[in-house]
């Protein structure tokens, strides 16, 4: 293909977009919906998976001991924990760690409440284990392997956070898959009419242009153009946006919510649209390009 | 440079719109068609074009056998037919100079071809200075002097008139058969159909008469055959 060419097919799709303002700004509109909530779902998933992975890595299974358990026991224990797939982390807690512990969770800054029990650690016995997993999934096999070992007297452990998690994520996933569906749907649609209408007001000189011996291509390209623009403008709009919005509300978040920082922890801007952008760029022209191949097959034979 | 063996062309019901015709146009010929409405040549310009398929027959074109050519040969076969029509169709958005210019883009010619060879061919039909003018702003014989530049500005070998002056009155009419006759002069093989009486039988040309699909007379230096 020569370049003239290009450019000519450029302009005379640019020409055809500027014909049919009307339909062509309802086409880019309806991918700017689409590929908007698309991103939105996007961003909202992966920040959840991302709070899934942090949780992961924080929710932790504490397993007590028997009280006549020997020190080789335990560390009989630890070892056989050590060996398991799931196993991620483990740190030995000692009574007196686990009472400085609950002193500052339960008394505060009024530490002289619990100076009466200053010789006496109501914890004795409690010395624990505190195990992470790399894979929460696996935590139900997990805790069974545990409460199984010798010398083992309680496993303790939070099964819903995850599980809620993950749920709550899957069920928007799917309703985000169903209107994406819906909507790329109603954009490839609109696409393929705003083109069928350009052939139609060109019909007598893509008539002309036939006669004279101009190859398929020539004649398609311009209308292809005319796809792909307006896939790619419906998709950059909407990326503006999100980029505008997302920045603020990471900002918003974290300073309103300053507490659960610790707990919550969201992915970056750039994270996010190092993703978003080129597969919103990708749908957006692909849309365009489904859209105007379906109407040249139907409209544009020689 | 035409060959039609034996090319017959039904459409779906009824009689054939062509029956069984035979035909051979050699290089440099000028040949008219002639024929009442209805007699066939429509279908036979279609036929010629590869708008439409025989039912029957071979026909072969400047060495290429359009029964055996793939659809996506047929740009390459229009190339080798300038087309001139009744209705000159012309693209009314645009001045001359673009619409001849038009037919050399759609073939992908560089532009700096176009920009010598379409101010040739407006001096050739006569209308060098008119290149900035609309099709509205034309005269109807003016108008298809563009569209005989526009058919001719790509060099086919056969410039093909589909009732070319119509639309005419006899003065214009005139002038465009001396533009084609000198069409042909340079060169060019000029095939004309028409159903203009005055014309036909001024040129002396070759004359091949349909009537109902078939060709029932073809005269090397002939007039128009009248009903009777």
């Amino acid at each position: 293909m020569k370049v003239s060419t290009i450019f000519y097919s450029l302009k005379q799709g640019f020409i055809n977009i500027k014909r049919n303002k009307l339909f062509s700004l309802a086409s880019v509109g309806t991918i700017a919906a689409c590929i908007f909530l698309m991103g939105l779902f996007y961003a909202v998933l992966t920040n959840l998976q991302h709070i899934v992975e942090t949780a992961e890595e924080t929710v932790s299974i504490v397993i007590f001991f028997d009280e006549e358990a020997t020190d080789e026991q335990i560390e009989a224990i630890g070892e056989n924990i050590k060996k398991r797939a799931e196993f991620g982390t483990i740190e030995y807690i000692s009574p007196e760690q686990a009472w400085e512990e609950y002193k500052q969770e339960y008394f505060g800054d009024n530490q002289e409440l619990a100076e009466g029990f200053k010789d006496d650690n109501p914890l004795a016995n409690s010395d624990s284990y505190r195990v992470t997993l790399n894979d929460l999934s696996m935590q139900d096999a997990f805790v069974t392997f545990v409460e199984n070992l010798e010398g083992v007297r309680k496993v303790n452990y939070s099964d819903s956070t995850a599980d809620t998690l993950n749920e709550f994520g899957r069920m928007i996933g799917y309703i985000s898959m169903a209107i994406i569906i819906i909507l790329l749907a109603v954009g490839i649609f609109l696409i393929s009419n705003t083109i069928m209408i350009g052939i139609t007001v060109r019909k007598e000189e893509i008539g002309i242009m036939k006669l004279m011996g101009a190859k398929d291509f020539f004649i398609r390209a311009p209308f292809m153009v005319e796809g792909i623009m307006i896939g790619l403008v419906g998709a950059l709009i909407p990326i503006l946006i999100l980029y505008i919005i997302y920045k603020r509300v990471i900002v918003f978040i974290l300073e309103q919510f300053n507490s659960i920082e610790s707990v919550v922890s969201l992915l970056s801007t750039g994270e996010v649209f190092a993703v978003l952008i080129p597969a919103a760029l990708i749908i957006g022209g692909g849309i365009g390009v489904i859209g105007s191949m379906i109407t040249m097959r139907k409209h544009l034979k020689v | 440079m035409i060959d039609l063996e034996n090319v017959s062309k039904t459409y779906a019901a009824g009689t054939p719109a062509v029956n069984n015709i035979n035909l051979h146009i050699d290089k440099g010929e000028f040949v008219f068609i002639v024929g009442d409405s209805g007699a066939g040549k429509s279908t036979l310009i279609k036929l010629l074009l590869k708008e439409l398929e025989p039912t029957e027959g071979k026909i072969v074109i400047n060495g290429k056998n359009l029964g055996r050519m793939r659809r996506k040969k047929i740009p390459m076969l229009r190339r080798d037919i300038g087309v001139v029509f009744q209705d000159f169709r012309l693209l009314k958005d645009r001045n001359v100079y673009d619409n001849i210019a038009f037919a050399q883009r759609v073939v992908e010619t560089p532009t700096k071809v176009i920009r010598r060879k379409v101010p040739a061919m407006l001096s050739m039909v006569g209308l060098a200075e008119k290149y900035k003018s609309f099709p509205k702003e034309l005269s109807g014989g003016e108008q298809q002097r563009v569209a005989i530049a526009r058919a001719l500005v790509n060099n086919p070998p056969i410039l093909l008139a589909d009732e070319p002056t119509g639309n005419l009155d006899p003065n214009n009419s005139w002038e465009i058969m001396k533009l084609l006759e000198e069409i042909n002069k340079r060169g060019t093989t000029v095939i004309v159909v028409t159903h203009n009486k005055e014309v036909v039988d001024a040129m002396q040309k070759r004359v091949i008469t349909i009537k109902k699909g078939v060709i029932v007379s073809d005269e090397r230096k002939g007039g128009y055959i009248y009903e009777g």
